[in-house]
């Protein structure tokens, strides 16, 4: 069994931590991964920087950008990750764009995948058709699970497609926005949290966008079985480094 | 084979909707709506009349004789540069504006690189009252300021583009992010027949107008609608759709697209995406565009702003891969003699987009009976300063 399946049916409400490979520093990749597991996260989505992130608010761009600069590459985050099953068995998800992985080739991106040990791929602007039509298969044949997301916008009748396709979990977007937006939760998004639950989808969802602290993570996996944070942790490495990790782990799970 | 859109939004391996979920309802309104409301009889009608009363249109197709004479053989010039605005750009958005009208949404946005395509939308948001924000690389608001400027007066917010190269592709992507964070009430009038299926295609239909009045002038200048070329230049490709389009499927005209080879297509600083590009997605799209071999998208150059796109439109990936579009890259030099060698023996200060279609007669050579049909897709006023210093004219 996946290990994504696996932590989903410990029941417990999730938190997830998204970091962009390459930094602050080309070489802090595993040793952010490292500190997030000793601090306690049950998941992490790390991050393959691309040029031009459109789903993207200026956090994770400027970190994406600075990734790049300190020279991250497709074949470099494979590289350095390579040996990460030796320390660390919590789910691990590759969350990019798809045009890097398109030029390094889907096929070999998911065998390598496969043998480092990912379970999932977030790929954003890989929408649903174009994934049953062309990859799902050799997802698949690799044992990765592709997160879907949805939207306060996202009907009910495509919220179930999208549930037939998923096994892992559905990744809810919390608001109609671009990542790091961080004005907090009010009633539309309890109401949206709360139509989501009323559809009892076959897979969980975890929550991402916006949560920047305790109050919006206990908000968010009030319905929801977890929570992502992204921005918010970006921040914390620009600030504090890796040093800063641990502390901010703490701070939103105490 | 067919060299159109098919019904999944591909031409041939071209196209589709790489977007976000969060686009997903914006882009599948549209998707739904758009064949249907540009064939109501009163969208039809409204259009058409704003192209006449409002555009100048229909934009003479004139026998540049002198021109002519020079490369020996017979060139006809569509003059998009005398549209209200000195581009091609306004038929797309009076389209798009009547589209977001009908679509019931008051918010318009749009990138622009030179400013042409800005000025374009301004221009239709003053004239249907609505709200207008155009995305713009922070380093081009300071090469591009008198376009700047006539945004501004028309009422137009413009907002710097300060991430990535901070310039065409980038406003681009601030314009998609605005969408995203503005998912009901927002229309996204893209400038080129580029982004998610349906964009290339809607575009491609606005533009098509160009096309459709060239067949009903060369029936009446020379007796049959058919040249033997049309040609345009190629950023995103949208006035080369316009030309092209009402001969995709006409094999006797052959199709000629001119790219922006900067410096010189080796040189690394060029925009020749046929040339220099590989299959990707941009933007939405997937199509030809220069990236890195790690599928980072990299930064183009051209000297003119216009044609200083990464990629192409899925349309033209397809018109190159199948070999029916013929694809020339010229430099800066030689667009800009170009450009003078126009003003100087028709009177015509074009614009140095259109200069590169213009410059593909010093080296592709035509025989004296052909009908070559040239897309002068604007007018050089924007391009003063750029002329005024390349050739130290003050
Ligand atoms: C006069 C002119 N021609 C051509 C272009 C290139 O765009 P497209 O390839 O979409 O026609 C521009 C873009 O700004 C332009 O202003």
């Amino acid at each position: 069994m996946n290990r994504i399946n696996t932590k989903l049916e410990e029941g417990k409400k999730l938190l997830s931590i998204y970091f962009t490979a390459g930094y602050p520093k080309l070489e802090d990749t595993t040793t952010v991964i490292e500190k997030l597991v000793e601090a306690g996260v049950d998941m992490i989505e790390i991050g393959l920087p691309f040029s031009d992130p459109l789903a993207d608010g200026p956090t994770i761009q400027e970190s994406s950008t600075a990734a790049l600069k300190n020279g991250m590459t497709t074949a470099k985050l494979f590289d350095q990750i390579k040996d990460i099953r030796k320390t660390v068995d919590i789910p691990l998800i590759v969350m990019g764009y798809f045009n890097p992985m398109l030029q390094y080739g889907v096929e070999k991106f998911c065998a390598t995948c496969a043998e480092i040990g990912i379970d999932g791929l977030i790929m954003p602007d890989l929408p649903l058709a174009e994934y049953e039509e062309h990859y799902q298969a050799t997802f698949e044949k690799y044992g990765l699970k592709m997160i879907f997301l949805i939207t306060p916008q996202t009907s009910d009748e495509r919220i179930r497609q999208i549930d037939a396709a998923s096994d892992g979990f559905i990744y809810m977007v919390s608001s109609a926005s671009t990542t790091g937006k961080t004005s907090g939760f009010s009633n539309v998004q309890t109401d949206y949290f709360e139509r989501i639950a009323a559809l009892n989808l076959k897979n969980p969802q975890i929550v991402g966008f916006g949560i920047k602290d305790e109050e919006t993570f206990k908000a968010a996996t009030q319905t929801a079985q977890g929570a992502i944070i992204g921005s918010a942790f970006i921040k914390t490495l620009t600030e504090k480094g890796i040093e800063g990790i641990s502390g901010f782990i703490k701070s939103i799970r105490p | 084979m067919n060299y159109n859109v098919n019904e999944k939004g591909y031409y041939g391996d071209f196209g589709g909707a790489y977007i976000p979920e969060m686009l997903y309802p914006n882009v599948e309104e549209l998707r739904q709506n758009y064949i249907k409301v540009m064939q109501e009889p009163d969208f039809q009608e409204e259009f058409k009349a704003l192209l006449k009363e409002y555009v100048g249109r229909p934009t003479p197709l004139y026998y540049a004789k002198r021109f002519s004479e020079k490369y020996g053989t017979n060139v006809y010039l569509k003059r998009e540069d005398l549209c209200h605005t000195g581009a091609h750009k306004v038929n797309n958005t009076i389209g798009q504006i009547l589209m977001a009208k009908r679509l019931g949404k008051n918010r318009i946005i749009a990138e622009t690189g030179a400013g042409q395509h800005g000025v374009a939308t301004a221009t239709v948001c003053a004239l249907m009252g609505l709200e207008c924000i155009v995305y713009m690389g922070a380093i081009d608001i300071k090469r591009q300021a008198p376009n700047v400027a006539r945004m501004k007066m028309l009422g137009a917010t413009v907002v710097p583009a300060e991430s990535g190269s901070k310039t065409l592709k980038d406003a681009t992507n601030e314009a998609i992010r605005d969408w995203i964070n503005n998912p009901t009430d927002t229309h996204y009038i893209i400038g080129s027949v580029v982004g998610p299926h349906p964009y290339p295609d809607m575009v491609a239909r606005f533009q098509s107008v160009i096309s459709e009045e060239v067949k009903k002038q060369l029936l009446e200048k020379e007796g049959k609608e058919n040249p033997d070329y049309v040609v345009a230049c190629v950023g995103g490709g949208s006035n080369a759709a316009g030309i092209y389009y009402h001969y995709l499927d006409t094999p006797e005209v052959g199709i000629i697209a001119v790219e922006a080879a900067g410096k010189g297509i080796h040189s690394g600083e060029s925009a020749a995406t046929s040339a220099l590009g590989k299959e990707g997605i941009i933007h939405g799209s997937k199509t030809l565009l220069m990236q890195t071999d790690d599928g980072q998208i990299t930064e183009p150059y051209s000297i003119s702003a216009g044609l200083d796109y990464p990629g192409v439109g899925p349309m033209h990936a397809h018109l190159f891969r199948s070999g029916r579009g013929e694809f020339i890259s010229i430099t800066d030099a030689d667009a800009m003699q170009a450009g003078l060698e126009l003003c100087k023996l028709e009177g015509i200060i074009p614009a140095i987009e259109s200069s590169h279609a213009l410059a593909i007669f010093e080296e592709r050579k035509f025989k004296k009976e052909d009908i070559v049909v040239v897309n002068l897709s604007g007018r050089g006023d924007k391009d003063l300063s750029t002329f005024i210093d390349y050739f130290k004219l003050a």
